[in-house]
């Protein structure tokens, strides 16, 4: 088992609690990992990305080759299409719709929707909205993580110990709406 | 399942390593990509239980310093930079090694190739053979907290700072790593030796010498080194990779079916047997660096540049962090076909947050400076350097920490009016004093505006070595004028009154500070997240 996952998003929206999750699930399953992150400048309002591979065999690179990502995750509609020469031939893009706009030339939301259809059986999320329904907007990450969930090659029970395990010291509450979060994205991913 | 294993960064990774291996204390100023052992110390509960001391230093030369000092009284110390950090503490590096060292002195320095967060893209590794010190570049995660038990070992045994060099890519990524049982720190064992400490010259001729006869032994220690190691292969084309590089090298080998020879380097100065034999046994040899061609210049001259692939023959960028399809393409694997970037994907740069009260500084600036034709503001460091980018565009200078106010004194002294220059608070610390007193003492008409946030922020908040009334302080010691020491609020609300202070303070024609006095509004929220976690 391998994979190769990039996560996409903008400074600030929590792409490394998302990955966070897949590698303690990636670590309690034995298996072997490179994430690469941004640290510095960009953090500050700038497109991020991580690198997350995962192998039960030896991994050197910390870097995804191009056209070899099998996943896409990414929290920003904009900022999934930036990395498409990474995606594999049968790779996937999950992404939340919802648009993060901090620059004036943003291109309008039919044009991203239009791209991100061209990239074969796209899951377009609308993140927030479901948030919101698990009980807070700011778990938005973590319906990603669950609509991303089935292409990780990690059961989702894994994920969710995951999210038991990094938001468990923040009290049951948050853990229980990050757990609603992650259930609904995955729902909507497998349905 | 293995439990044992820690999900590291490679700079934690480092950390852990220093700690098991009976460090004593560790010493620096932060700076991307270095940032996160220190702070990986600091937030180290069984590094607290030992008495690990790990607070900041006010720049890179005093970090240095203090740690050949623990050093010098027998203790194992560890001193961390960003690669530019090193120009700041060159001084007291390259006399260390004339000294040398007592107690295991790991300096771990990050360079930053591709300068996703610096100015340049320099490689520490030449300051490694500059000074003449083992330089250790270990390929993963996993080799970085091995290689720190082998890093303060060496240093004990030759008597030298041992260089411990890695890149952002590696720093900034994070893997499982086993961890060895931990060794007890070294006693107190502070030693009268004047004869090495005293660098006189007719001392630092005799260290120099010793040093230049230490040389064959660092190398025959390279060469029985686990960093440097063969890998099996055969073929015409063999291929010489330097510590991440290894990693995208057999990524491509892997990848593509490339079966070539392959020497791994992790420890320098070169094992000059290993790398003869690979030349040797190879018609043409890929060189691959991660930062500048070092080595490969060196192989050019001494087996013929005919042989010799690499950066410097366009077979791989001469500038940039490397990747797999780089170096697959460099073995002549034709890149796969991709999908493109959409057009319409356009950049997103980085800004200054939402309500951060440098916004504030900048509008009142902007407005105050361009009442004049002149209107050139120098500037330094940190999270205030985007205040480059649209929409203030107000700086037009950023060339290392401090420079902001000596460039500024210096352009006064050319004739221009107004003189005014804008630093952070820390940066202020690290290397701003001097440049105030060559103000002070030469009476030169320059407006140093101290953007003080408390914090130094664009590295993720870490405390400042001098902030609020201390800076007003140090203003006063250094000899500034107290009526033309100002605070500010920089406050949409304070607009009218802060561009009158400025007006007022450019006009001066003597050295003026006005400190643009908020706090970060990432501090104030991660203060507020933790008052409401300790609450609960």
């Amino acid at each position: 088992m391998q994979k190769n996952i990039i996560l996409a998003g903008v400074g600030g929206q929590g792409i490394l609690s998302i990955a966070a999750v897949i590698d303690w699930a990636a670590l309690h399953e034995g298996l072997n990992i490179r994430q690469a992150e941004v640290h510095g400048m960009s953090q500050r309002g700038g497109a991020v990305q991580s690198h997350l591979r995962i192998s039960d065999q030896e991994l050197f690179a910390d870097l995804i080759g191009l056209g070899t990502a099998d996943l896409i995750l990414s929290v920003e509609p904009l900022e999934a299409l930036r990395y498409l020469p990474y995606l594999a031939p049968d790779g996937r893009v999950v992404t939340s719709l919802d648009p993060f706009v901090n620059m004036t030339s943003y291109p309008p939301m039919e044009e991203i929707e239009a791209e991100l259809g061209k990239t074969g059986h796209p899951v377009l999320v609308h993140a927030a909205d479901l948030a919101k329904d698990a009980g807070s907007a700011r778990a938005s990450n973590m319906v990603m993580l669950g609509a991303g969930a089935p292409f990780t090659g990690i059961a989702p029970s894994k994920l969710e110990a995951g999210i038991e395990a990094l938001f468990g010291t923040k009290g049951q509450e948050v853990v229980d709406i990050n757990i609603r979060a992650f259930r609904k994205g995955l729902q909507l991913s497998n349905t | 399942m293995n439990h044992s294993r820690l999900l590291l960064l490679g700079a934690e990774a480092v950390a852990q390593g220093a700690i098991d291996a009976g460090l004593s204390g560790v010493y620096a100023y932060p700076g991307t990509p270095s940032t996160e052992i220190t702070e990986y110390i600091q937030r180290s509960a069984p590094a607290r239980q030992s008495g690990i001391r790990s607070a900041w230093s006010a720049n890179e030369k005093t970090a240095y310093e203090a740690a050949l000092g623990m050093s010098y009284a027998g203790k194992r110390s560890l001193v961390c930079m960003k690669h530019v950090g090193l120009n700041v503490a060159a001084d007291a590096f390259m006399n260390s090694a004339i000294t040398g060292v007592n107690g295991g002195l790991v300096l771990a320095v990050a360079d930053d190739p591709s300068m996703h967060s610096s100015q340049n893209e320099q490689d520490s590794r030449v300051y490694g053979r500059f000074a003449m010190v083992p330089v250790l570049e270990p390929a993963s995660q996993q080799e970085l907290y091995d290689a720190m038990f082998h890093a303060f070992e060496l240093s004990e045994a030759v008597r030298l700072p041992v260089i411990m060099r890695m890149t952002t890519r590696l720093s900034h990524s994070r893997a499982g790593v086993e961890l060895k049982a931990s060794l007890e720190q070294n006693p107190l064992n502070a030693e009268y030796a004047p004869g090495r400490f005293v660098l006189m010259p007719q001392n630092a001729r005799v260290q120099y010498r010793h040093l230049l006869d230490l040389q064959p032994m660092l190398e025959a220690l390279s060469e029985s080194s686990f960093l440097n190691q063969p890998v099996e292969g055969h073929g015409p084309l063999g291929i010489i990779a330097f510590g991440v590089g290894y990693n995208y090298a057999m990524e491509a080998r892997k990848a593509h079916g490339i079966e070539c020879r392959l020497l791994k380097i992790g420890q320098y100065p070169l094992p000059r047997t290993q790398v003869n034999e690979l030349f040797e046994a190879c018609s043409e040899v890929l060189v691959v660096e991660e930062g500048y061609p070092v080595y490969e210049e060196l192989f050019r001259s001494y087996f013929g540049s005919a042989k010799v692939r690499g950066r410097m023959d366009g077979t791989l960028p001469r500038d940039g962090e490397l990747t797999t399809d780089l170096v697959a393409a460099a073995l002549g694997v034709k890149p796969p076909e991709t999908a493109t970037t959409p057009e319409i994907v356009v950049g997103r740069p980085p800004e200054l947050c939402k309500g951060c009260g440098h916004r504030d500084m900048f509008d009142a600036i902007n407005i105050a400076i361009k009442e004049n034709a002149d209107h050139h503001v120098f500037s330094d460091i940190g999270c205030y350097t985007l205040g480059a980018l649209a929409p203030y565009n107000a700086i037009h200078t950023c060339v290392d920490m401090g420079a902001a106010i000596t460039m500024a004194k210096g352009a006064a002294d050319a004739g221009l009016r107004p003189a005014v220059c804008v630093i952070g608070d820390s940066t202020f610390a690290h290397s701003g004093m001097t440049g105030l007193l060559d103000a002070v003492n030469d009476r030169t008409p320059v407006t140093v505006i101290i953007a003080d946030n408390d914090t130094t922020a664009m590295t993720g908040g870490q405390c400042s070595s001098a902030s609020g009334s201390k800076l007003v302080k140090i203003c006063i010691g250094l000899g500034v004028e107290e009526a033309h020491i100002r605070t500010i609020v920089p406050l949409r609300q304070h607009l009218h009154e802060n561009v009158s202070v400025l007006r007022d303070e450019f006009a001066y024609n003597g050295v003026s500070v006005v400190i643009a006095q908020r706090e970060c509004i990432e501090t104030v929220a991660k203060k507020k997240r933790r008052a409401a976690a300790s609450a609960q």
